[in-house]
């Protein structure tokens, strides 16, 4: 078994999270965490609907900003993807989706302030991105021969009209239907940042031990993702885009000195504005590489690759929870509502809450990340495992497990997990505002100091972290011949 | 002027020769048919005519490259995208304008499929599809034909009302047939192909089946 490069892959990065977790500050500091996990499942069980007026508001932002960026990110991406061949639109697009959306929203906060325009662009920018590597691949992957059986003279427009969009069109709506829904993940964090949306109000009922009011947001929220294809239908999305910046809030106005200031002042490295020259820069650098950017760096990579093979341990455990071959009807109903919750509630919310309840460490961002990324892989799995068809005398129980489908599903199950690792890292690194020392951490304290400069610094070291998985995690999976859908 | 002349022409697939140095000379008027084997090269030869007449020519490939998304009217009206302006066009796959949809129907009526003209391409069996290929090469109405086994899909008298239609509206072709008995009543000049070279180029009014076997 050992000789597989699949199961010697998986060792050698066992191995190294085991190694990572002897540096990692892993602990549960809080005086009484159980005591505070109960209050937090009693208010879960007794949500209290009506106690905040602004509940009503603050889901109607997040499903505004939500649609607004979402809609405006997959027109940008599709604009993008019809000129995706060129070099540097691909290098523009992989460093826009690099960057998380909450350092866009702390990015454009400080000069657009609270205007709805933080919130529609922080959402906006990272999709588009996004949108214009999945649509150019749909793109590509489509039947080249209508196209080449085109009377010549056919205009450009028509030919993509006739020939390309029809038969990716199914591909592209569903990928976008599932987009709106991370949308909409997206769009509730935004509040942890100040704007407007549910994730607003759920860190102040938390701050103040209203668990009641923030087990009714959770609830509402995930009703909201689990009706998603009941009330966006496609009859009704243009309403729904054309309604949706009404209501996004209006916000405080932009004062457009700030903006010309931060570019032209904020962001530039402060031995250059001081003009203290090459020396002072390369000191100012030295400084913050040294002290931040590394120590940084060190602990979102330990965060992640733990975090990564948490991920595939909670997968694997949680895949048989709604495969066919296991289990009656009834108790795959509650493996999918169990899988529903763990993937619709972003693990930024996720480590919100455990942090307040486990006291600041490692550990509620590690369980955070994988469960959140453990059921979506676990979802994908479990449904590709329900479409093997085993022989009548397959053996049951532990054997059928081990022997006839984790052998069939690892390979997907690896691509998954190499396909969310850039992922796991870029939400890694946006934890640190939440107070654990990755990278997020050092540019949020830049900015509470007002050093945008070094913030900026940070926030490219980041984005060039994240490309830098994406192309190693794209090498092991060229490496393994392991193939995914983006669809994940 | 649908003729064209072929001199040398040679095709590689992976490294290995797949066709010629082969020379074929179609003029006007010709109906030629191309026999042989399958793997003799007959596709890939019909291909590299595409080519050399640089598009102009109606063409039916075995693969038929519908657009499975679009209904059949769409499918067909494709083979003129070239003959309106781009608004045209798009307004034309929102609503087709009626002037259009007559024509489109007419034609499917002659391939006796009428009732599938909104019925996307994707829930079609393999004979409507392959008759939907023919009906966009109809509608296309260049001066050549290009057809790699056309009717491969259709029932016998489907089979010949296909290619009564296809001899009645373009002078010049070059189908390629595995039917031999097909060949013979419709095409004027049979050319048979073997391992990528013409071994037999005939008038078919002076061969019978007997003498084309050899080449299977």
């Amino acid at each position: 078994m050992l000789s597989s490069p699949t199961v010697r892959t998986s060792l050698i990065f066992t191995a190294i999270a085991l190694v990572g977790l002897v540096f990692a500050d892993i602990a549960i500091t809080a005086a009484n965490p159980w005591k505070d996990l109960g209050r937090f499942f009693l208010g879960v069980v007794t949500p209290d609907f009506f106690s905040t007026q602004g509940l009503a508001t603050a889901l109607l932002r997040t499903v505004a900003f939500a649609f607004v960026g979402v809609a405006l990110g997959s027109v940008c991406g599709f604009l993008l993807a019809l000129v995706y061949r060129a070099y540097p639109v691909r290098i523009f697009c992989a460093f826009v989706r690099a960057i998380h959306e909450l350092f866009w929203a702390l990015i454009f906060l400080q000069f657009f302030g609270f205007h709805p325009l933080t919130g529609v662009l922080a959402i906006a920018i990272p999709y588009s991105g996004i949108f214009a590597k999945v649509y150019s691949e749909i793109l590509e992957e489509a039947d080249p021969e209508p196209g080449r059986l085109l009377p010549p003279g056919t205009g450009v427009i028509s030919a993509f009209l006739y020939a390309r969009i029809p038969d990716c069109w199914v591909q592209m709506r569903t990928y976008t239907a599932y987009r709106l829904e991370c949308g909409l993940r997206s769009s509730a964090i935004l509040g942890f940042v100040g704007l407007p949306t549910l994730g607003f109000y759920l860190e102040s009922a938390f701050s103040q031990g209203h668990y009641s009011d923030a087990g009714a947001m959770l609830i509402l929220f995930y009703v909201l993702i689990a009706t998603l294809p009941l009330w966006v239908k496609p009859k009704l999305l243009p309403v729904y885009i054309l309604g949706a910046p009404f209501f996004l809030g209006d916000g405080m106005p932009i004062v457009w000195g700030n903006v010309a200031r931060f570019f032209t002042e904020d962001i530039v490295p402060s031995p250059l504005k001081n003009e203290e020259g090459w020396a002072g820069m390369g000191a100012w650098f030295g400084d913050l590489f040294i002290n931040q950017a590394l120590p940084g760096i060190w602990n979102t990579v330990i965060l992640t690759q733990i975090a990564l093979v948490a991920t595939g341990i909670i997968a694997l455990l949680a895949f048989p929870l709604i495969s066919t071959h296991f289990g009656r009807p009834v108790r795959r109903t509650g493996g999918h509502v169990f899988l529903v919750i763990m993937r619709s509630t972003p693990e930024y919310i996720l480590a919100y809450i455990l942090l307040q309840l486990w006291g600041p460490s490692m550990l509620p961002a590690v369980v955070a990340l994988a469960l959140h990324n453990g059921g979506i892989i676990g979802h994908l799995i479990g449904r590709q495992s329900s479409s093997i068809i085993l022989r009548p005398d397959a053996p049951t129980g532990v054997n059928r497990y081990t022997y006839e489908l984790v052998p069939r599903v690892y390979r997907s199950f690896l691509a998954f997990l190499f396909y969310r690792w850039e992922i796991i890292m870029r939400e890694t690194a946006i934890l640190g505002i939440l107070g654990i020392y990755t990278l997020g951490f050092y540019v949020d304290s830049a900015i509470q100091n007002i050093q945008f400069d070094k913030a900026m610094v940070l926030i490219l070291i980041t984005a060039s972290l994240n490309i830098g998985v994406d192309i190693l995690g794209r090498f092991i999976r060229k490496k393994l011949a392991l193939q995914t859908m983006p669809t994940c | 002027m649908s003729g064209f002349d072929l001199t040398g022409l040679t095709a590689s697939f992976g490294g290995e020769r797949v066709i010629g140095p082969l020379s074929l000379s179609v003029r006007e008027g010709d109906r030629v048919a191309l026999v042989g084997r399958s793997g003799a090269g007959k596709s890939t030869l019909i291909n590299l005519i595409h080519q050399q007449v640089q598009g102009h020519s109606s063409l039916v490939p075995q693969n038929l490259g519908l657009v499975n998304a679009l209904q059949v009217f769409h499918n067909v009206y494709m083979g003129r995208l070239d003959a309106n302006a781009t608004w045209y066009n798009t307004l034309t796959l929102v609503r087709p304008f009626a002037r259009d949809s007559r024509e489109v129907k007419a034609l499917l009526e002659e391939l006796a499929m009428p009732e599938k003209v909104w019925i996307p391409a994707a829930s079609l069996s393999g004979g409507q599809r392959q008759r939907v290929a023919i009906a966009r090469a109809l509608y296309r109405k260049a001066d050549l034909l290009l057809a790699d086994e056309p009717v491969s899909a259709l029932d016998g008298p489907t089979a010949h009302l296909v290619m009564k239609l296809l001899k009645q509206r373009f002078r010049t072709s070059v189908i390629a047939l595995h039917d031999v008995e097909l060949a013979l009543a419709y095409c004027t000049r049979i050319v048979g192909i073997q391992d990528g070279q013409v071994a037999l180029d005939e008038p078919s009014d002076k061969l019978t089946p007997a003498d084309i076997m050899p080449l299977y």
